[in-house]
């Protein structure tokens, strides 16, 4: 994030810029061209908001000290969604916490963001304010710092409003291994609370299907749990935030990484009430809907009921269940008896989830 | 979930399994068939056949309404998409269906047609009404269940005079498909489908009624039960089935009477006689020509009959030659049976219908049941 203030002064007075016009403005292409209106829009609007003495320097990147003895992690995520604005969150906050949390599942503590937006022409200033101010306050309480940037601007018609990707570096502690390819038979399977809530919550707002509910999303930085997970079992084998393809997804994910297969316990599983009829409703499985503040924890069997107890001590793991076991498995199943007494498999999300039709 | 989690109590599921066990004579093998995918569905979902005796067997029927949906008429709906520049709505499953060039409508919409996925024919009349320049088509798919709102949608457009609206109809009849089934030389001459009962649709039924039925029980000595989808009323049907068969009764029973009656919907059934009519013939995937078992626009309607609109002939393709949805869908064949099942075709790269709706048999197998063909060692 380039802050250069390269004006030369002008008529009326040196210096002086007209601020910006949040209330009516909008992106155009100008903003992208990166001359004078490009550094006013960092200025006014990325500056504002994550200001910190990484971007103030004004350097093109961010040069950062990295603690003695630790190892680097470094996790990258692009953010697409719509509506930009939902239930509980929008893409800015989103943005924060989908990388936050990547870090976080490596068993990593995050420090550092980058952040880079693809605008579209005639996108809102008003909304890109709000959406850069709610990253900004999402990262203040993830405790990590946005420390480089950029900014494109591409035509109407070529995006759709605001794309954000954002990299996330963080440290790992000596002694800690937390990997998706650690899970062991015999380990036990955490889930940190209910399922499906984003997802939901997203659908309910989409123009074509439109429904009334309370349903916010569960979008949130998990790094707090996590470092108090592993505080009282440093022996964590595997952590995931299981977001699109659900919790279904991830376990299958983990399960080829690790070459294992996994038994799930349907009853055991949290859904909202609300969460479960709106699927019902709309012919979806709440294991395909996507989380954005939930971890799937692998331990230890013997490290199982320390773990559990850390999560429900931590307000963003209250729900926290025990869900399965780790078993052996050739083929690398994840089964799972169903609360109406059958046993299944829980296969991978094929596609895109589509209701059924009957 | 209230008034749901009633029907998916496993206390009372095993209370019935247990009177199965009883019940289900240790001398002879049953096999039913449940007709409609809405059951298959729960039968894999809930892991029902888990619970029913080794001798009691289910034949997943053609009642899934993407999978009997004939390649010509995806076809129809990507050439609108593609060569008409027409808005095609349609229902969420038919999205996948594979149709001819290694195209579906989900790849066609990569390719640039406008596609939309809706929740119902009154969506469609939606995008209709919001986009007055252009041409929009519903893909209008499904069993009874689905005609209705499909009568309803066009009722309304001519009420309201939309000029851009039309709907390409591939409305298929329950009865006719149970008809061809029991007419099939593998059921009536070779005996090598044995089907003992069916279990009856239960959405289906709520618009038709039970009567529709009757026929089958009487006229071919099969006993019927309707069923609603969730898994204790498949139990429970599969119970009242195998007591039937015990006595040697046929007859027409609801388990679902906390929705069907007699007679079913007459609103409905009247709606959809005004505005459809049968065609003498249609094309199922799998079981090829069925005679009188699909619904067309009446002439009255005509102005929102897209096959009458666009010119978008129909040209039956055949299916791929390993795949074997066509005796699976007749019961002839399970999933497992067929070569390319699992390898060549998965619910990520369907060859044949069945693969791809969860309601399918393959599908349903594949997603849910893949592990009783492997042993599975526990740790």
């Amino acid at each position: 994030m380039n802050a250069r203030d390269d004006s030369k002064g002008g008529a009326v007075r040196a210096g002086y810029v007209r601020p910006l016009d949040i209330r009516n403005g909008r992106i155009d292409m100008g903003h992208g061209a990166g001359g004078r209106a490009a550094a006013q829009l960092i200025e006014e609007i990325f500056l504002a908001a994550f200001d910190n003495p990484f971007l103030r320097q004004g350097n093109d990147g961010a040069s950062l000290a990295i603690p003695q003895g630790s190892r680097l992690v470094m996790a990258t995520d692009a953010h697409v969604i719509s509506p930009l604005f939902f239930p509980g969150g929008d893409i800015g906050a989103l943005s924060v916490h989908g990388t936050v949390n990547d870090v976080a599942m490596m068993g990593a503590t995050p420090l550092y963001l980058s952040a880079s937006f693809i605008l579209e022409e005639g996108f809102p200033l008003a909304d890109l304010k709000r959406i850069v101010q709610s990253m900004a306050a999402a990262a203040r309480e993830a405790g990590v710092a946005v420390v480089t940037g950029d900014t494109k601007v591409v035509e109407q018609g070529k995006g759709d409003g605001v794309f954000i990707s954002t990299t996330g570096v963080g440290v790992v502690p000596h002694g800690i291994d937390v990997s998706g390819a650690n899970a062991r038979p015999g380990d036990v399977i955490l889930l940190s609370g209910t399922v499906g809530d984003h997802g939901v919550a997203v659908l309910s707002q989409r123009e074509s299907l439109e429904f009334e509910t309370t349903i916010v999303s569960d979008t949130a930085a998990l790094n707090g749990l996590v470092a108090d997970m592993l505080a009282v079992c440093p022996a964590i084998r595997t952590l995931r935030d299981p977001t699109r393809g659900g919790v279904a997804t991830t376990l299958n994910e983990i399960a080829r990484q690790s070459g294992v297969g996994m038994l799930l316990d349907e009853a055991a599983i949290p859904v909202k009430p609300e969460v479960d009829a709106a699927c019902e409703l709309l012919g979806l499985d709440p294991l395909y809907v996507a989380n954005e503040g939930k971890l799937i924890a692998i331990v230890p069997a013997e490290h199982a009921d320390a773990a559990l107890a850390a999560m429900r001590a931590h307000p963003r793991g209250a729900d926290a269940a025990r869900i399965g076991v780790v078993q052996q498995d050739a083929h690398h199943f994840v089964q799972m008896n169903t609360r109406f007494g059958g046993r299944r498999v829980v296969d991978w999300l094929s596609g895109e989830q589509l209701p059924r039709i009957c | 979930m209230k008034y749901i989690d009633e029907f998916r109590d496993g206390d009372v599921a095993r209370k019935i399994a247990d009177r199965l066990a009883v019940e289900a004579r240790g001398d002879r093998p049953y096999s039913f068939m449940e007709f409609c995918g809405g059951h298959t569905h729960a039968i894999s979902r809930y892991g029902v056949s888990e619970l029913l005796p080794a001798n009691v067997r289910m034949i997943h029927g053609p009642g899934c309404p993407v999978c009997v949906l004939p390649i010509g008429r995806v076809d129809m709906a990507i050439k609108l998409a593609l060569e008409h520049d027409v808005i095609v709505c349609t229902y969420g499953d038919t999205m996948r269906v594979p149709a001819s060039d290694s195209l579906s409508l989900t790849k066609a919409k990569a390719r640039g047609g406008d596609i939309r996925m809706v929740y119902s024919a009154a969506d469609a009349l939606t995008v209709a009404r919001d986009n007055p320049e252009r041409q929009v088509v519903f893909f209008a798919i499904g069993f009874e269940t689905t005609t209705p709102p499909t009568a309803l949608a066009i009722l309304r457009a001519q009420r309201e005079g939309l000029k851009n609206f039309s709907v390409l109809c591939c409305h298929v009849l329950t009865p006719s498909a149970i008809t061809h089934i029991l007419e099939s030389p593998e059921v009536r001459q070779y005996g090598t489908v044995p089907i003992d009962g069916f279990i009856g649709p239960a959405h289906v039924s709520i618009v038709i009624g039970a009567a529709p039925y009757e026929h089958f029980a009487e006229e071919y000595r099969k006993p019927v039960v309707i069923a609603g989808f969730e898994p204790l009323d498949v139990m429970q049907a599969i119970l009242m089935l195998v007591r039937q068969v015990n006595e040697g009764r046929a007859h027409v029973e609801n388990e679902f009477t906390r929705a069907v009656d007699r007679d079913g919907n007459l609103a409905a059934q009247q709606k959809v006689s005004e505005v459809f009519e049968l065609r003498p013939s249609f094309e199922w995937r799998g079981l090829g020509e069925v005679p009188y078992s699909a619904l067309k626009i009446r002439p009255a309607f005509a102005e929102f009959d897209a096959e009458r609109r666009f010119d978008v002939g129909y040209k039956p393709v055949a299916d791929n030659k390993a795949c074997e949805c066509g005796a699976i869908l007749r019961g002839v064949k399970k999933p497992t049976d067929c070569k390319i099942f699992g390898t060549v075709c998965t619910p990520e790269n369907p060859v044949g219908s069945c693969m791809v709706s969860s309601e399918g048999a393959c599908a349903a197998h594949y997603a849910y049941g893949r592990f009783k063909d492997i042993p599975v060692v526990t740790a």
